[in-house]
C-alpha cells in the first residue's frame, strides 16, 4: 500500500500515544490491589515505548489478575484458567509482529498451568510474562495457593495451610533455557516500573514475578515488608538495574548482583526476607523457539502448490504411458 | 484336504512341487484377500504395503489394513504378537477390507494360530509358512510347530511349507530381517505381477537408504519370485485395468496431513497419541517444505491452546488427537466455540472409553464430538468416510471453520488412519488455500460481534487491525466483547452462535442415496464404514432386496434431506462402530435401551423409529457382517416406520 506524503505525516503524529490511548475502562480490582499498580506501570510502559495498540496482545488466564487485558485499550485475550501461556505462545508462532504480554496469577500460573509454565521457560518465545502472585486465590473468595507461605488461614485451610509455599523464581530459574528472571515488589513503583521496562527489552521468555498485595483477602500479610526498607533486599548492577540515588538512600539493603550469574542467581531467588528485587538472571543468547521454527520463506501460493505436488508424486502411481514418458 | 501338500522336509518338499516354469494353470480371480503376519519387527508390514502398491501400480483396486498387535514389542512366536498387513486386491475399486483371507504369508505358526482363533481365515484357505521352525534346536519350538502344522492340515487349510529363511541366507547376512521381501517376491511370482514394478517399488520404500540397500532387497525380490516359479504349483492373475488418471496411494492419515499442506493452514499442536500420531509424523516430515510448523506441545490442552492462539493471531490452525487427548481438550474448544475463533481439531478416534484400545478403530466419539465442552457449544463435525474424503475434508474443514468462525471437528478412526486406497489425484486448486492474514482498518463503529440477526455470523477483528482492539473473552459478553451478565446479551450471544450452524445447513446438500431411492429398509452410516455398508447393499440388491443406503460425511448440522428419504422406506437402520444395547438382552426393552449415536441423533431430530446395529470388537466391520445383518433385518417383522 502507498500513501501520500500528507497522510504520512498524519499518521505519525497519529502514532504518538498518550495514556488515554492504552486506557480502558475503570478496573474493578479492589482499592489498594497489587493489579492497580501493575497496570499502570504497564500502560506507561506502553507510552513510553510508542507500541501501537493494534500491535499489541495481553494474553491472560482466570483470576483477578487476568482481568488485566480488559483495563488496556489494545488487543486482549482473556482465556481460560491456565491456558494463557500456551495460547500466547500460538499466537506468538503465528505472529512475529506483535507485542505479546501475558498476564497470569499464582493459581493461574503456579498450579492449574504449572505444566505450561515449566515448558514456556524451555521454549523461551519472545514475550513478556507477568505473575501476580498475591498468594491466595482471590476471584474464588480465600482459597490458600501454591505459593502461600505455610500456615496460611484460608477457607479451605482454616488452620492453616499445610505445605511450604512454592518458589516461582527458583523453578523458573531450574528450567533449561530460561532466559529472563526478575522480581518486582508493587509497593515501589519505580522499580516496578524500570524491571517491566527491562523484561520488555529482553527478546525471549521475560518472565517477572510480582509480589503483590490483597487488601481483601490477605489485608496484613506484606506489612513487615512495606514498612521496613531493611526488608527489601536491591540488586544493583550496571548490568542489571541501576538503581536511582533517592531510592537508594532508602532501600540501602543492596547486592551487586550479576544477571548473568545463574549459581547466585539461584540462591537470590530462594529469600523470602529480606525479599530481593531486581533482575536476578538475563541471559540474551538463548534462541527463541519460534526463530528456530519458522521458516523464512514466504508462504506464497506457488510456494505451497510446488511442495504439494511434490508429495503427491511420491505416492503417485502414473498411467502406463505416462509411465514410459516419465522414464524416457 | 486332497490339495493339501504336507512337507516333511522342506528341501524335499521344494523338489517335490518343482513345476517347469510355464506349465502352471493361471487360475482368474476377482479379488483375493492375503495376509502377511509375522513377529513385530520381522517386517511383514512393509512387505503387505509394497505388494499393495505393486497391485496399485498394476491398476488393481486395493485396500490395505494393518495388523497391528497391542503391544511394541510382544514376546516373539506368540498368538496375540501377530503383525502384518492385509490387502484386498480386486479388478475393480475396492471399498474396504473384505470378509476372510484367501492366501496367507506367516513367518511363525503361533501368530497364524491368533488370525485362526480370530476367525480371520477363510476355510480352506492357503497358507505359505515359514519351515524353519521344524528343524529348530529347541524341541518345545519344533513340538509346537508340528502340532500346529497338523491341525491346520487336519482342519482343511491348503499348508505350504517353504524354507524362506533358509533361502534368504544364501544372499544376505540377515535373513530373518531379509525375508520380507523374499516373500513379497513370492506374491509377486503367485498373483502374476509386474516385477519390475517390484524392484521399482522397493526403489521408493527404501529411497532414504542407502543403494546397497535397495540391491539387496532386489536380490531377495528377485530370490523369492524365482523361487516361488519353480516350486509352487500356485498361480492367480487378478485382472487389471490401468487406470487412465494418476493415481495416490496413502493410507488415511497420510490423506490428512497432505489435506493439511493443500488447506493452507501453517500451524498444527498436537501432542503424540495413537493412532493420530503417524499423521503428525508425516506432517512432521514435510510441513516445512510448505512453510508449516508442527508443534509437540507438553500436553494435549496445550496442543488446542496453542492452535487456538495462532487462529486468533489470523492463521487458521489445526490440533490432531485420539479420544482421550479429544477429552483433555474440550474446555479449550468451547473457548473457540465462546470466542468464535476458527479451528479444526481431527480426532483419529480409536476404542474407548479410558485407555481403551489404542490401536483399534471405534466410532465412539461422535457424541462427545458434537455436544463436547460445557453449556452450549454448537460446533461443526464431519467425518470422512474413503481414504480420498480425508484428504479434502481438512480442506472443507479450514474453510467452514474460517467462513463461520467455528470449531470443526473431523473424526477418522483408526480404521481409516491405517488402511490403504488408491484415489485420483488431486489437482490443485488456488481457492484450497487460506486468505492472508486481513490487516486492513476496522471501520469506526463496528464491533467485534456484530452478529447478523439472520445468520448469527459476524466479522471477526484479527490482531494487527487498526481500530479493531477489543478483548476476546471467554465470559458472556456483549457485541463489543465487553464482559455482559444482563439477561439479553447472554441470550443474544447464544442465539447467534447457535444461529451459524443453521446457515451452514442450508448450503448442504441432501446426501445421496446409494440404491433404489425407495424401498424396504434404508441403512444409515457414517466415517469409515461406508464401503462395507454399500458394499453389502449391492451384494443383496443384486439378489433383489429392496434395501439402500445412504452414508452422512456431515453429523452437525445434519444436512437437509434426510428425512424425506428415510420416508420412503419401511425400515430405518443405522449401522455403526460404537456400542448399542442389544434388544434380545433379557433387560434390555424400549424404555432402557441406549441406541447408537447416528441413530439416537437420528430419532430425536426426525421423530422416525430408526434402527441401529452396532459392533465395538477392535476391527473394521466386514461387509459380510452388514450382509447377515440387513438380512435378518429385512426377514423380521420389528422396526415397521
Amino acid at each position: 500500500m502507498t500513501i501520500s506524503a500528507t497522510e504520512c505525516l498524519l499518521q505519525m503524529c497519529e502514532e504518538h500515544h498518550d495514556l488515554e490511548d492504552y486506557q480502558s475502562g475503570v478496573p474493578r480490582w479492589c482499592t489498594g490491589c497489587g493489579d492497580n499498580a501493575i497496570l499502570a506501570a504497564v500502560q506507561r510502559l506502553c507510552r513510553d515505548e510508542g507500541l501501537r495498540p493494534e500491535k499489541t496482545l495481553f494474553v491472560s488466564g482466570i483470576g483477578c489478575s487476568s482481568r488485566f487485558p480488559h483495563y488496556m485499550k489494545t488487543y486482549g485475550f482473556h482465556g481460560i484458567h491456565g491456558r494463557a501461556l500456551p495460547i500466547a505462545e500460538g499466537v506468538r508462532m503465528a505472529r512475529p509482529d506483535l507485542n505479546v504480554f501475558v498476564n497470569t496469577g499464582d493459581g493461574d500460573c503456579c498450579s492449574i498451568g504449572a505444566a505450561h509454565w515449566i515448558h514456556a521457560v524451555r521454549y523461551n518465545m519472545n514475550m513478556t510474562v507477568f505473575l501476580h502472585d498475591n498468594q491466595i486465590y482471590g476471584l474464588t473468595k480465600m482459597q490458600a495457593s501454591p505459593t502461600s507461605p505455610k500456615g496460611t488461614k484460608s477457607n479451605t485451610t482454616p488452620r492453616g495451610s499445610y505445605l511450604e509455599a512454592l518458589q516461582p523464581l527458583s523453578v523458573t530459574l531450574g528450567v533449561q533455557n530460561v532466559s529472563f528472571v526478575a522480581q518486582a515488589v508493587d509497593w515501589i513503583p519505580e522499580l516496578l516500573y524500570d524491571i517491566v521496562k527491562a523484561a520488555f527489552h529482553h527478546k525471549g521468555f521475560a518472565f517477572v514475578r510480582i509480589v503483590q498485595r490483597c487488601p481483601e483477602w490477605l489485608p496484613k500479610m506484606l506489612d513487615p515488608w512495606m514498612h521496613d526498607p531493611q526488608k527489601v533486599l536491591l540488586l544493583n548492577h550496571e548490568q542489571g538495574l541501576q538503581v536511582s540515588p533517592g531510592l537508594a538512600k532508602v532501600y540501602k539493603n543492596q547486592e551487586q548482583h550479576d544477571p548473568s550469574n545463574l549459581n547466585r542467581a539461584r540462591e537470590i531467588a530462594s529469600y523470602t526476607d529480606p525479599i530481593p528485587v531486581g533482575i536476578l538472571y538475563r541471559n540474551p543468547a538463548v534462541p527463541c523457539y519460534e526463530d528456530l521454527r519458522r521458516s523464512p520463506q514466504l508462504r506464497t501460493t506457488e510456494f505451497i502448490k510446488t511442495g504439494l505436488n511434490a508429495e503427491f508424486d511420491k505416492f503417485t502411481v502414473w498411467p502406463q504411458e505416462t509411465q514410459r514418458q516419465r522414464a524416457a | 484336504m486332497d490339495d493339501t501338500v504336507t512337507l516333511k522336509s522342506p528341501r524335499k518338499a521344494a523338489r517335490k512341487t518343482r513345476s517347469p516354469a510355464g506349465e502352471k494353470s493361471v487360475v482368474t480371480l476377482n479379488e483375493h484377500i492375503v495376509e502377511v503376519i509375522s513377529d513385530s519387527g520381522e517386517g511383514a508390514q512393509r512387505c503387505g504395503q509394497t505388494l499393495g502398491s505393486i497391485a496399485a501400480r498394476m491398476g488393481n483396486g486395493i485396500w490395505t489394513v494393518e495388523i497391528i498387535p497391542a503391544e511394541i514389542r510382544p514376546p516373539e512366536r506368540s498368538v496375540a504378537g501377530a503383525s502384518g498387513n492385509r490387502i484386498r486386491m480386486g479388478s475393480g475399486r475396492v471399498t474396504n477390507g473384505g470378509d476372510e483371507t484367501d492366501l496367507v504369508v506367516a513367518f511363525n505358526e503361533q501368530v497364524l494360530l491368533g488370525r485362526v482363533r480370530d476367525g480371520e481365515l477363510k476355510p480352506g484357505c492357503i497358507i505359505l509358512l515359514e519351515s524353519m521352525w521344524r528343524n529348530h534346536s529347541d524341541p518345545e519350538i519344533v513340538a509346537s510347530y508340528v502340532e500346529a502344522h497338523d491341525r491346520l492340515v487336519a482342519a482343511g487349510y491348503r499348508v505350504y511349507e517353504i524354507p524362506m529363511e533358509l533361502e534368504c541366507r544364501a544372499l544376505v547376512a540377515d535373513a530373518r530381517r531379509g525375508k520380507n521381501m523374499f516373500a513379497l517376491g513370492m506374491l509377486c511370482s503367485l498373483y502374476s505381477l509386474d516385477l519390475q514394478l517390484g524392484r521399482e517399488q522397493i526403489a521408493i520404500t527404501f529411497g532414504k537408504k542407502d543403494a546397497n540397500v535397495i540391491k539387496s532387497n532386489i536380490v531377495l525380490l528377485e530370490a523369492g519370485h524365482q523361487w516361488a516359479e519353480s516350486n509352487l504349483d500356485l498361480k492367480f492373475r487378478i485382472p487389471a485395468v490401468r487406470s487412465t488418471e494418476p493415481q495416490i496411494v496413502v493410507n488415511g492419515n497420510t490423506a490428512l496431513a497432505l489435506g493439511v499442506l493443500a488447506s493452507g493452514m501453517e500451524i498444527c499442536a498436537m501432542y503424540p497419541i495413537t493412532p493420530a500420531t503417524s499423521a503428525s509424523h508425516y506432517l512432521s516430515e514435510v510441513f516445512e517444505k510448505v512453510g508449516g510448523v508442527v508443534h509437540q506441545a507438553e500436553d494435549e490442552i496445550a496442543a488446542c491452546a496453542f492452535a487456538i492462539g495462532a487462529s486468533y493471531a489470523g492463521k487458521c490452525a489445526l490440533t490432531i488427537t485420539s479420544g482421550p487427548g479429544y477429552s483433555l481438550k474440550q474446555e479449550a474448544i468451547g473457548l473457540a466455540v465462546m470466542g468464535e475463533i476458527p479451528l479444526v481439531v481431527v480426532n483419529v478416534q480409536r476404542g474407548g472409553p479410558s485407555t481403551g484400545q489404542p490401536t483399534k478403530p471405534e466410532q465412539g466419539d461422535l457424541l462427545s464430538a458434537i455436544f463436547g465442552s460445557h453449556g452450549d457449544a454448537p460446533k461443526v463435525v464431519m467425518a470422512p468416510s474413503t481414504i480420498e474424503d480425508c484428504f479434502y475434508s481438512i480442506i472443507t474443514a479450514r474453510k467452514i471453520a474460517e467462513t463461520f468462525n467455528m470449531v470443526v471437528v473431523v473424526l477418522s478412526d483408526a480404521g481409516l488412519a491405517t488402511s490403504q486406497q488408491p484415489f485420483p489425484r488431486p489437482k490443485f486448486s488456488e481457492s484450497w488455500i487460506a486468505p492472508p492474514v486481513d490487516q486492513s482498518v476496522i471501520p469506526e463503529g463496528a464491533m467485534p460481534y456484530d452478529w447478523d440477526a439472520t445468520t448469527g455470523l459476524a466479522r471477526r477483528f484479527i490482531p494487527g487491525q487498526p481500530g479493531g482492539m477489543h478483548t476476546l473473552t471467554g465470559l458472556a459478553h456483549d457485541r463489543a466483547s465487553h464482559v455482559a451478565y444482563d439477561p439479553d446479551s447472554n441470550e443474544e450471544s447464544i442465539h447467534s452462535r447457535s444461529l451459524k450452524l443453521a446457515a451452514l445447513q442450508r448450503t448442504l446438500k441432501a446426501p445421496p442415496v446409494f440404491g433404489d431411492p425407495q424401498g424396504d429398509l434404508l441403512v444409515i452410516g457414517w466415517g469409515s464404514t461406508q464401503g462395507a455398508i454399500e458394499e453389502a447393499v449391492e451384494s443383496l440388491r443384486a439378489k433383489g432386496r429392496k434395501v439402500s443406503s445412504m452414508h452422512l460425511r456431515f453429523l452437525q448440522p445434519l444436512p437437509p434431506g434426510i428425512k424425506e428419504v428415510m420416508q420412503r422406506f419401511k425400515k430405518v437402520m443405522t449401522i455403526e462402530g460404537n456400542w448399542c444395547d442389544r434388544p434380545q438382552d433379557e433387560i434390555i426393552d424400549e424404555s432402557n435401551r441406549r441406541y447408537s449415536a447416528l441413530a439416537m441423533l437420528l430419532r430425536s431430530r426426525y421423530l422416525i423409529d430408526v434402527d441401529c446395529w452396532s459392533e465395538v470388537r477392535g476391527q473394521s466391520i466386514k461387509p459380510g457382517v452388514v450382509r447377515r445383518v440387513i438380512s435378518e433385518k429385512l426377514k423380521r417383522k420389528d422396526g415397521l416406520t
